[in-house]
């Protein structure tokens, strides 16, 4: 019995990933909880192209380049999200998304 | 020959004046502004002066005859250049044209323009914007003095308009006095409507001459050759083209100069600063008219006779329906307008019974002469009106009488002008109404005897004022001793009074002629007799009546009364205009335009609008403030899109 994990093992995984990321972004009201599902769209990708990479290209490296990058600005982007939901934290004592409606029409 | 650069001088030294008062007046300048203005025009005056001398005794007569010169021409916007298409080229150009009646213009306009800065001096001392009275002023100098050495007949309308705008601003000087500003308005209008006509007959003449140029223009259309020949053959309701442009330009003409039935404005336009109204509505640009006609005469006179003969007779008709309203108003600046008016007519009559050129063209150089002699002793009057009325606070005949011992300058200087005004020898009026009465006389019976009258009435209506504010009353000692007017006031008085007193004596036929040659004046002792009389005679009836309080011209009035209320009323012109305006072309024009307006124009954009707004309104919901709304936005477009590249766009 061959152990090794193929393409649609990865593939199935990162699709998980993705929709598992989606539908928190979508139904939690809590930032903290929608920056971590972004996250984990954002390594769904990176799966994506790890596994890609691997199995169909072995002997080129663009597709771990583009994880670098994704990771990298990953970081920076929870910090910028960080530091949103902080100034919100200061302004409404609160965190939830429900609570700051004021931009809007 | 003429120097361009200095004679450009005259009219730029104005302008100077404007810009420098216009843009910091207010601010940096607030009590030297009247003294720039005034040295500025002072200079300008010099310069005028000594242009004219040049003009006339060095370099202006060549064999006896005195020629049109250009010390300057500028193009200015070139439309087509000369040889290509070969055509003669389309370009409109600034320049400057000399010939006797423009220096005499530039000289009476400098002069009086002059006279005015420094009476203002005084007589808007402490007011709030003084230095934009003075911008002002320079603003009309300078218009004015382009206007009159203008070349051509673009430069011509475009200074017209300038004139236009700033006696508008002058007039409307109190601003909020809302009779000033209804005034200012009705003289814009009225004057605007009429520089319509200007413009279409400038539109015409220059068509069929081809050019703008008077010089070119002038002799295109009084010499017999093609040129003349197109423009008579084509023809328009019965009359020729050339025709039809001339009497559109006269249009304009009396429109600016307040002839019957365009005159209007200008009793209206007595709400400005009285020294305005001696600059503008007397001595200046009421006279724009009659020097329009006169640099455009030869036209008249050989190519369109028949025009000539419709401005003689509007000149005859403004001149004595002036005359008789003049007689019945009370309020004395009007008094002075309907005066102006009626000296107006005398001066266009003049050029509408001349012919061109020698002994015929006597009119020509009458009408000249008497914008001379008229701008002096015009001017001179409005000063001293402004001066009783500086001293009264009061238009009004009523609140004056017997001023004679406490303003001696002005009574001195006033009667002056009264007698030149009346005729009486051998102050200027009398020279130059002689020969326009004569020059009447020799072509057309009915208008000399329409003169002779007016001529009367005039010595009447002056003396009725002169008697009404000097006279009349016995003289009141505890009259506050205010604003009775410094040196700056009276000094311009007492020269305008020599000037109404020694003008007459110019051999003006010698240096102003309808084509520039020598003209004898001739003085025909028997001839003058009537008039002198007459005017005589005005004046004695008007010292039986006003020269101390009584009830005779009250019982006179009374027992012409209708004739009189009709006269009082200025034979409800005013109430004509009103009524085609307001009942004729405000039901017929104004409203169904206002209905389409608001209705059809209005509507269209308020469709536009409610529409976009109701749309707005009924998706604005979208933009709810809820991120993950948002995204949920966000996610089924991507989806869609997603779907159309997959499957409809492959």
């Amino acid at each position: 019995m061959n152990l090794e994990p193929g393409l649609y093992h990865l593939l199935f995984i990162s699709a998980a990933l993705l929709f598992i990321g989606v539908y928190g972004f979508f139904t939690r009201r809590n930032l903290i909880t929608m920056l971590m599902s972004i996250e984990l769209i954002l390594n769904s990708v990176n799966l994506n192209f790890i596994a890609f990479n691997k199995y169909l290209w072995p002997h080129k490296m663009d597709g771990l380049f583009f994880t670098v990058f994704i990771i990298a600005i990953a970081a920076a982007e929870a910090a910028v999200a960080i530091a949103i939901i902080i100034n919100l934290y200061r302004s409404h004592n609160s965190i939830d998304v429900e609570n700051a409606e004021e931009l809007k029409y | 020959m003429p120097n361009g650069t200095l004679i450009a001088l005259i009219p730029l030294l104005p302008l100077a004046g404007f810009i420098l008062l216009g843009l910091f007046g207010r601010k940096y300048l607030k009590n030297s502004s009247g003294i720039i203005g005034t040295v500025l025009l002072l200079a300008s005056t010099i310069l005028a002066i000594y242009t004219a001398y040049e003009y006339f005794f060095v370099y202006g007569k060549v064999a006896g005859v005195y020629e049109k010169k250009f010390p300057l021409n500028y193009t200015w916007l070139e439309f087509l250049p000369a040889g290509q298409a070969g055509s003669k080229g389309v370009s409109i150009d600034m320049g400057i044209l000399l010939d006797p009646i423009s220096v005499m213009m530039l000289v009476v306009v400098t002069f009086v323009s002059l006279m005015v800065h420094i009476y203002s001096l005084g007589y808007m001392k402490g007011e709030e914007r003084f230095s934009t009275y003075y911008s002002f002023l320079s603003l009309f100098t300078f218009s004015m003095l382009g206007l009159v050495v203008s070349r051509n007949l673009f430069q011509i309308y475009i200074f017209w308009e300038l004139v236009g705008v700033s006696s508008f601003l002058l007039i409307g000087y109190y601003y909020n006095k809302p009779s000033a500003v209804a005034a200012c308005k009705k003289a814009f209008i009225v004057t605007r409507f009429a520089d319509l006509g200007f413009l279409i007959g400038i539109l015409i003449l220059s068509f069929s001459s081809g050019t703008l140029d008077f010089n070119t223009l002038i002799s295109t259309l009084t010499t017999p050759g093609s040129g003349q020949a197109k423009a008579v053959a084509s023809t328009f309701l019965g009359a020729s083209a050339i025709t039809w442009g001339a009497a559109l330009v006269f249009i304009g003409g009396a429109g600016k100069s307040a002839m019957f039935p365009l005159h209007i404005w200008l009793p209206d336009a007595m709400e400005g600063p009285t020294p305005v109204s001696a600059l503008i509505h007397a001595a200046t640009m009421v006279v724009a008219g009659v020097f329009l006609v006169a640099r455009l005469f030869p036209v008249f006179s050989i190519t369109t006779p028949g025009v000539l003969e419709i401005v003689g007779w509007v000149g005859a008709v403004s001149a004595i329906i002036a005359a008789i309203i003049a007689c019945t108003q009370t309020d004395i600046k009007r008094v002075l307008a309907y005066s102006t008016i009626s000296q107006i007519g005398f001066m266009m009559f003049a050029l509408g019974v001349s012919g061109y050129g020698g002994e015929a063209g006597l009119g020509y150089t009458a009408s000249m002469f008497h914008l001379f002699t008229h701008a002096m002793f015009k001017a001179l009057l409005f000063l001293g009106a402004g001066a009783v009325i500086h001293y009264i606070h009061s238009n009004e005949m009523k609140d004056m009488g017997g001023l004679r011992k406490f303003m001696p300058i002005t009574h001195i200087t006033f009667l002056i002008a009264c007698l030149a005004i009346a005729g009486v020898p051998p102050f200027a009026g009398f020279f130059s109404k002689e020969e326009i009465l004569l020059s009447a006389y020799h072509n057309n019976t009915i208008i000399y005897y329409i003169a002779l009258f007016t001529s009367g009435l005039t010595s009447f209506y002056m003396f009725r004022l002169y008697f009404s504010i000097f006279w009349n009353k016995p003289h009141e000692v505890e009259r506050k001793k205010h604003g009775k007017g410094g040196f700056s006031m009276m000094m311009p008085l007492i020269l305008l009074a020599i000037g109404s007193a020694a003008a007459g004596f110019i051999p003006f036929g010698k240096y102003v002629s309808s084509d520039g040659t020598f003209l004898e004046s001739h003085f025909h002792l028997q001839f003058s007799i009537l008039p002198v009389l007459l005017g005589l005679a005005g004046i004695l009836i008007a010292w039986w009546l006003y020269h101390k309080q009584s009830d005779r011209a009250d019982r006179l009035a009374a027992s012409l009364q209708g004739f009189y209320r009709t006269a009082y009323n200025k034979f409800y012109i005013d109430e004509i205009y009103m009524f085609i305006t307001k009942k004729v072309l405000f039901n017929l024009i104004g409203r169904p335009a206002a209905w389409f307006d608001k209705n059809i124009v209005d509507g269209m954009i308020n469709l536009t609008g409610n529409t976009t707004a109701a749309i707005s309104e009924s998706i604005k919901k979208l933009q709810s403030g809820k991120v993950q709304q948002y995204a949920i936005y966000f996610l089924v477009s991507v989806i869609g899109l997603a779907l159309l590249f997959i499957y409809v766009w492959k």
